[in-house]
């Protein structure tokens, strides 16, 4: 883990695509402008940090802009991690695609999609992945019921015929 | 659709034994019916339900002739929605359901959890409670890779490895019904330590299996290593550098198999792993049968890691003494009030989480097993997710596959030993 010192000077060094330092029990997080999430991760590259070990989505509600996508990122050679977040607010979730410099980010940005619906721009197969591809809503985000999917099940299948009709 | 190479698939050695053998009087009888089919590109749908897919796994394969030239994994069949189940469930009723994600790890799963969580808490795991899950996250290991092992001589041909291999993991699982009373996902790592002291007979069990293990590790290689057939589709098939891996985020035995040492254990021991002298097992080239000899070796640095684990197992508390987070011990309930209070809090509200966000990776079976937990403060987590390394591996399995024969691509979905319930979760 790069120490609080050492993470304020990586976000010194990126200027203003670096927005806050959040060093919370010996991990560092960058969080970062969604415009600018290449060129992030393509300067960190060049910094040593050369693998990114996940992608991964998550909800703030009720804070705003609520949707963060995370990206850990992993130097094999100093054994530092580093994490950078961004924020996109629910109406307009669009962010950069990274698959084209990360390959691995492929499946798991499509998880993000299909659990948060956050669209990522250039993504060259950006379908659901978990869901059925018919599957309606974002089920991770945190205003989805548990449980508000209705299940078919053979005792009630004759109110459901009358329903719809 | 991918294009057509112009250059043909590189063979085998035993491809090119095979050429020996000539169809030419057959085609002659062909010609005319036959036509140019060589060109044609063919899609076939394998799975969800095909033994050789080690779950319910789809794949659309590509195919040109008998060579693949492109792998579409359709994924999500067993998608159960744990993450999000795990938002609605207090900390300590989250470990059983995140141990059903990677259902031959469970132990790593909740490993990765409750670490998540007690970096959150602060709360220090006692060294007895570090030491026991090693034993335990190793022989689970172990066990895992008996059942990748079982499964993938299985799907080569040689059935007979699939009872050995179950018969020593039957063992294991007899060990954890010693220590949790369960045989699979036991439930045994709490937030901040074990939930139970390994009781008196597990120790002489436990040392017998350490004596057995390596000799039956060495009559499996020993099987295996003579089995020709097993050689020719292993040794040279889908070979992959560690430079597309490391691209493609495979980590574990794979990334190993290909020459990179990369081990969470060693890199940033978690749980006393430092405290255990232990080797990591690498391959040359990367291929089949690299993947298959890293396993079968990690197998035998498991058996001397929980060796000296049970040499060196500390005296003390296994679990925590913080009463906020661990329950008390059932005697303190008749004779203090407070730990009635402390109990009756823990079962019904559960422990309140600092507000934060921890990502926590161990390395799993199948490589890195990370769990992302946030807090807001509140008893219940406010996201949870697994960075499940099968999920992440899986897209390997096309850059693997490109241009070799179709029975090379089951072997290779055999040694990237996928689980169908970690990637779907």
């Amino acid at each position: 883990m790069p120490d609080a010192t050492g993470l304020e000077l990586l976000a010194a060094e990126l200027g203003d695509a670096a927005l806050e330092t959040v060093y919370f029990r010996e991990q560092a997080t960058l969080v970062v402008d969604p415009a600018k999430i290449r060129t992030v991760l393509a300067a960190l590259r060049a910094k040593g940090y050369s693998f990114l070990a996940s992608v991964h989505g998550v909800d703030y509600y009720p804070e705003e802009p609520r949707l963060g996508v995370l990206y850990e990122l992993l130097d094999m050679s100093k054994l530092d991690r580093l994490t950078i977040k961004l924020r996109v607010p629910i109406d307009a979730p669009r962010v950069e695609s990274v698959t084209t410099d990360w390959p691995t980010a492929d499946h798991q940005e499509r998880e993000v999609y299909d659990m948060f619906g956050v669209v990522f721009e250039g993504h060259r197969d950006l379908r659901r992945i978990l869901m059925p591809e018919d599957y309606e809503g974002h089920p991770q985000r945190r205003d989805f019921p548990v449980g508000g999917e209705p299940v078919l099940f053979t005792r009630d299948e004759a109110k459901w015929l009358e329903r719809r009709e | 659709m991918s294009p057509v190479p112009t250059e043909p698939p590189t063979l085998s050695e035993y491809r090119r034994g095979e050429q020996s053998i000539t169809l030419a009087p057959v085609e002659e009888q062909l010609v005319g019916v036959r036509g140019e089919t060589t060109d044609e590109l063919f899609t076939l749908n394998f799975g969800p339900h095909h033994p050789a897919t080690h779950g319910v796994l789809r794949l659309l394969v590509t195919l040109q002739g008998e060579v693949v030239r492109d792998i579409k994994p359709i994924i999500g069949y067993v998608h159960t929605g744990i993450e999000k189940t795990a938002e609605d469930k207090a900390y300590w009723k989250v470990i059983p359901v995140v141990e059903r994600m990677d259902y031959l790890s469970y132990y790593f799963n909740a490993m990765a959890f409750c670490g998540a969580v007690e970096r959150l808490l602060e709360v220090e795991v006692p060294s007895r409670g570090q030491y026991l899950r090693v034993i335990h996250l190793e022989l689970n290991r172990i066990a895992s890779h008996l059942i990748w092992l079982g499964t993938s001589a299985l799907d080569l041909g040689a059935s007979s490895i699939f009872l050995y291999c179950l018969r020593e993991r039957e063992l294991i699982l007899d060990l954890f019904e010693m220590s949790s009373g369960q045989r699979m996902h036991t439930r045994y790592f709490q937030v901040g330590g074990v939930i139970e002291d390994i009781p008196g007979g597990f120790e002489p069990k436990l040392r017998e299996f350490l004596k057995v293990m390596p000799a039956r590790a060495d009559e499996y290689g020993a099987i295996l290593n003579s089995n020709e057939i097993v050689l020719q589709r292993l040794r040279g098939t889908c070979p992959l550098d560690a430079e597309t891996l490391l691209g493609l985020g495979v980590t574990g035995p794979l990334l190993r198999a290909a020459g990179n040492p990369w081990d969470l254990r060693k890199a940033t021991p978690y749980s006393s792993y430092d405290h255990f002298d232990f080797k990591i097992p690498v391959g040359t080239v990367g291929d089949n049968y690299d993947r298959f000899a890293v396993r079968l070796a990690e197998i035998y640095e498991s058996v001397h890691i929980i060796e000296q684990a049970l040499d060196g197992l500390p005296e003390g508390p296994y679990i925590t003494e913080d009463r906020k987070v661990a329950l008390p011990p059932r005697h303190e309930l008749a004779t203090s009030m407070e730990a009635l209070i402390y109990h009756f809090k823990l079962v019904t509200e559960g422990f309140r989480v600092p507000p934060g966000e921890i990502y926590n990776p161990i390395e799993s079976p199948r490589g890195e097993l990370a769990c992302y937990v946030r807090s807001d403060g509140s008893s219940k987590p406010a996201r949870v997710h697994m960075r499940d390394p099968s999920f992440v591996n899986l897209q390997a399995l096309a850059h693997m596959s490109r241009g070799s024969y179709i029975a090379d691509m089951i072997a290779t979905t055999a040694m990237l030993d996928p689980i169908l319930g970690g990637i779907d979760r």
